[in-house]
């Protein structure tokens, strides 16, 4: 599997780790249903079978942070952008 | 038929024309007291306690492709209760007794071998963790001696003792773990299910749940509608994809990890050892085939397969401890797919829908939980209450914050 960094280019799998599912950004700690928020947050995940949006950091390369979506079913890559560019 | 020597023998006497179909291929009725989707070994142990222990025999055991083609085909066939927390020890210890007796029980040969699982340690801190394991473990009746390395040495003499960067030091040895034919577990369970009166029906996928008033009343299946009073969901890798299907989200991520087999050698291996500075352990079949494995590939997967990268980090980690398997020649290597819990340990628990049942978050340790697994799962499909030995197994300890994470390492599905 490789990962086309916008940046660096296509590069091997093993230069990069993954945080899972993009799941969106950090619930308001201050909300009156930040438990609950926090709790789907951290825990619950939609694992869908088939095209997946997730966060991959490419330690042995830019450093960058990315927004990859790939398939879950053939690992197949559709994109890979910068996650700060898109909403995080 | 029954199984023993005297079966053996008659049929040797009569070229071996008498002996009958292990189980029967059901077709599927219109309705069931209980269904348990996916049969892998939780399912068709399940199954098999349903009607033994608890006399429930409507049953049917509904599979997607061929029985046996997940992961209790495609494991490395390790049992062990070598655990640490409290809520885990007492889960897989019976678990373990329950492999003791096995054979006996369901009269099939499932080649339980007790031939000891080490887990080597590489430096003092990884002897204290050993040691604070092995104590958890022996305060719950479970066997557990911490090696020193003069003990390993004398029982694995060809190990790499003095690698420059990870000498070993040590192990932690749990005599009564060891190996089993995982293969033989699913026949064994889907026989003695199927003997006592258990549909098993192959190729026969769950499409949907039929849902009245919060309470579940059937399935949708490829086969058309079958319903249902109770329903077991068993179907390991796959379960956030059909839990969707009755619009549940789960603390579960799908990941793959690999196993790997070696061309037949002479008895080598004489246990089950673990690398404990690398992703890699192994045992040997009796057949020959050096059987190994390590890591996940460590992103979300349903391909049941994986990557050329982890192959490499587990052969290095191989050739690292035992320099001598580094000309072996690798036959297969495969990929199962598991779920990946947020926490690392399973879930057994009654759903938000009525009658609707939850076995899942094995991660890639269910095979030796197989028997367990099945017995509590039964206990909660007929009695409506957890068993005492899953108890602490409730899918609302995430949003309670009473996470059962042997590792420690957090809500991370793939550091588990
Ligand atoms: C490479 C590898 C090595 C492993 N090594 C070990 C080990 O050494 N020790 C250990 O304890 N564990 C090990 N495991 C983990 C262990 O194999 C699993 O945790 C365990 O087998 C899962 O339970 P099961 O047997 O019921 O799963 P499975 O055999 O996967 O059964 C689930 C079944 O559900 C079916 N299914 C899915 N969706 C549907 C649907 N919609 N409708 C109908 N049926 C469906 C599937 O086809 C499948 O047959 C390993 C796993 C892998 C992949
Ligand atoms: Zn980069």
């Amino acid at each position: 599997m490789r990962i086309p960094c916008p940046f660096c280019g296509p590069r091997d799998v093993s230069e990069f780790v993954t945080l899972g599912e993009a799941t969106g950004p950090r619930p308001d700690p201050a909300a009156p249903d930040a438990a609950e928020k926090f709790f789907a947050y951290a825990y619950l995940r939609s694992n869908p079978a088939g095209p997946s949006e997730e966060h991959w950091y490419h330690a042995l390369g830019c450093r960058s942070w990315l927004k990859v979506v790939r398939d879950t079913r053939t690992h197949e890559i559709e994109s890979a952008a910068l996650a700060r560019e898109g909403a995080r | 038929m029954h199984y023993s020597f005297f079966s053996l023998l008659q049929n040797a006497l009569t070229g071996h024309r008498g002996w009958t179909p292990t189980w029967r291929d059901a077709e599927p009725k219109g309705a069931y007291d209980v269904i348990i989707i996916g049969a892998g070994g939780h399912g068709l142990a399940t199954a098999y306690y349903l009607a033994k222990e608890h006399g429930i025999r409507n049953v049917a055991v509904l599979e997607k492709g061929w029985l046996g083609s997940g992961n209790i085909g495609r494991n490395t066939t390790i049992i062990r209760s070598n655990y640490l927390l409290p809520g885990n020890i007492v889960f897989y210890e019976w678990s373990m007794k329950l492999w003791e007796r096995l054979e006996q029980d369901f009269n099939y040969n499932a080649m339980v071998s007790q031939r000891g699982v080490l887990n080597l340690y590489h430096s003092d801190g990884q002897r204290d963790v050993y040691a604070r394991r092995g104590n958890a473990m022996r305060l719950h009746g479970v066997d557990a001696d911490l090696l020193d390395r003069d003990q390993v040495r004398a029982m694995l003499p060809f190990l790499n003792f003095d690698d420059a960067r990870f000498p070993i030091h040590g192990g932690l040895l749990q005599k009564r773990g060891g190996t089993a034919r995982h293969d033989a577990v699913a026949w064994g369970y889907a026989r003695g299910a199927s003997d006592r009166g258990v549909d098993i029906v192959q190729n026969c996928e769950v499409t949907g749940f039929v849902i009245e008033n919060g309470r579940i009343t059937g399935v949708e299946t490829t086969r058309g509608k079958i319903l249902a009073k109770k329903v077991g969901l068993s179907v390991a890798g796959n379960s956030s994809r059909v839990a969707a299907l009755a619009g549940m989200r789960l603390p579960i991520e799908s990941h793959v990890i690999q196993a790997f087999v070696s061309e037949g050698v002479k008895p080598l291996i004489p246990n089950v050892i673990t690398f404990g500075a690398g992703h890699f352990y192994i045992s040997q079949s009796d057949k020959g085939g050096l059987v190994f494995g390590g890591d996940l590939d460590g992103y979300k997967s349903y391909a049941q397969r994986g990557n050329l990268p982890t192959v490499r980090d587990v052969c290095e980690g191989g050739v690292a401890l035992m320099p001598m398997i580094g000309r072996v020649r690798i036959l297969r290597n495969w990929g199962g797919i598991m779920d990946m819990s947020a926490d690392g340990s399973p879930i057994i628990d009654k759903t938000p829908v009525e009658g609707l049942y939850l076995n899942a978050g094995w991660n890639y340790g269910g095979f030796k939980a197989v028997p367990a697994a099945g017995w509590c799962f039964a206990h909660l499909n007929a009695r409506d209450e957890p068993h005492s030995a899953a108890a602490a197994f409730r899918l609302d300890r995430f949003a309670r914050g009473a996470v059962l994470d042997e590792k420690g390492q957090g809500p991370q599905p793939n550091l588990h």
